[in-house]
């Protein structure tokens, strides 16, 4: 099987440029596309990319599979190239790269830092923990689930336009999961951090997001719940 | 630096808002030219510009164009945002956009005062 992946070198290479290994893979199993990754590795060692714990948990190996954005570790041959196709790998959009499927995700974690993704509560503590009901509790599900793999944020033409004040679905997702969460009392402070025209509001949501959530989740959701609470505040 | 300052609003939520409210009344005002197509089979100039004389009307149509342009402005104003920054033209955007921003001012205020001499004038 052929595999075209995306190489660049800012040291020696003037531009990018796609590389086809030649990979033999087993006839009887479906290989995960990071599985032929390392494969092609084998041939090609000076391939770099990154990944962890190869089982969709740790969101280090996002990249773009045959033009969508997915977990190379959980991402099955099957569901990514057509019989008979073969595998292009390119680096997530919208992000500068380092190195080969490599991104620089600095802004990407500074619009995560900008929504304060940690619980606010200014009562005093009580002796033990905060304690939820468990309806209190199920409001997070579909929220905390996120592992930061920056798929969404990434196939968001918004955040390519505007990644430096557009937070972004991955960051917009984890901004809800503060304000849904009881135990936080900041909801106003957090709202009105959220309110001038380009954090929330330049989602014009097409859900590309939610299109490749590795995990499933509903960023689109969450930013319409944002709205929301936006306008019954604001109104 | 693309900032907030020539957004309508200063506030992503009144942008929205104002998107929003606008284009529910520019839909009805459209429906209520389309129906008084409907109504007036036979229309002709006299009949045309009867419509737009009483003053229910006259106000309509002025909200309209009110609506029309607070529209138009939030609307190029975030297409501007969007695609007319230093990461798509470099250094030179923000000259660019300015640019386009008045031009869009310009057509607007053309637009609303060139509207409220057809619908007041005589
Ligand atoms: S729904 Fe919103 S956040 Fe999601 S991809 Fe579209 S514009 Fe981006
Ligand atoms: S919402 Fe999904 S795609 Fe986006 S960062 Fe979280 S896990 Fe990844
Ligand atoms: S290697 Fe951890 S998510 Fe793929």
């Amino acid at each position: 099987m052929l595999v075209s992946i995306y190489r660049y070198n800012p040291d020696t290479d003037d531009k990018p440029f796609m590389q086809d290994v030649q990979v033999q893979l087993p006839e009887d199993k479906d290989l995960m596309v990071l599985d032929v990754l390392e494969l092609a590795k084998q041939q090609d060692p000076s391939v770099v990319y990154r990944r962890s714990c190869r089982e969709g948990v740790c969101g280090s190996d996002g990249m773009n599979i045959n033009g969508n954005n997915g977990l190379a570790c959980i991402t099955p041959m099957s569901s990514a190239v057509k019989p008979g196709g073969k595998l292009v790998l390119r680096p997530l959009p919208g992000l500068p790269v380092i190195r080969d499927l490599v991104v620089d995700m600095s802004i990407f974690y500074k619009q995560y830092e900008k929504i304060k993704p940690y619980l606010i509560n200014d009562t005093a503590p009580p002796a033990i923990e905060r304690l939820q009901s468990p309806e209190d509790r199920e409001k997070l599900d579909g929220l905390y689930e996120c592992i930061l793999c920056a798929c969404c944020s990434t196939n968001c033409p918004s955040f390519w336009w505007n990644p430096d004040k557009f937070i972004g679905p991955a960051g917009l997702l984890q901004a809800y999961r503060f304000l849904a969460d009881t135990r936080d009392t900041a909801d106003v402070e957090r709202l009105a951090g959220l309110d001038d025209p380009f954090s929330v509001f330049r989602c014009r949501g097409i859900m590309n997001c939610v299109a490749v959530c590795p995990k499933g989740l509903n960023p689109t959701r969450a930013i319409g719940h944002i709205r929301s609470m936006l306008i019954q505040q604001g109104t | 630096m693309v900032t907030n300052v020539t957004s309508l609003g200063r506030s992503g939520l009144y942008d929205w808002v104002i998107q929003r409210f606008s284009a529910i009344i520019l839909a009805a005002y459209s429906l209520c030219i389309l129906a008084s197509f409907v109504m007036n089979p036979d229309m002709d100039f006299e009949k045309w510009s009867s419509i737009f004389e009483g003053n229910a009307m006259r106000f309509f149509s002025m909200i309209t164009l009110l609506a029309l342009c607070a529209h138009a402005w939030i609307g190029m104003w975030t297409i501007s945002t969007d695609y007319m920054t230093s990461l798509q033209l470099g250094g030179s955007a923000t000259f660019f956009r300015i640019l386009f921003q008045a031009g869009c001012v310009l057509l607007i205020a053309v637009y609303l005062l060139w509207g409220i001499q057809i619908f007041w004038g005589n």
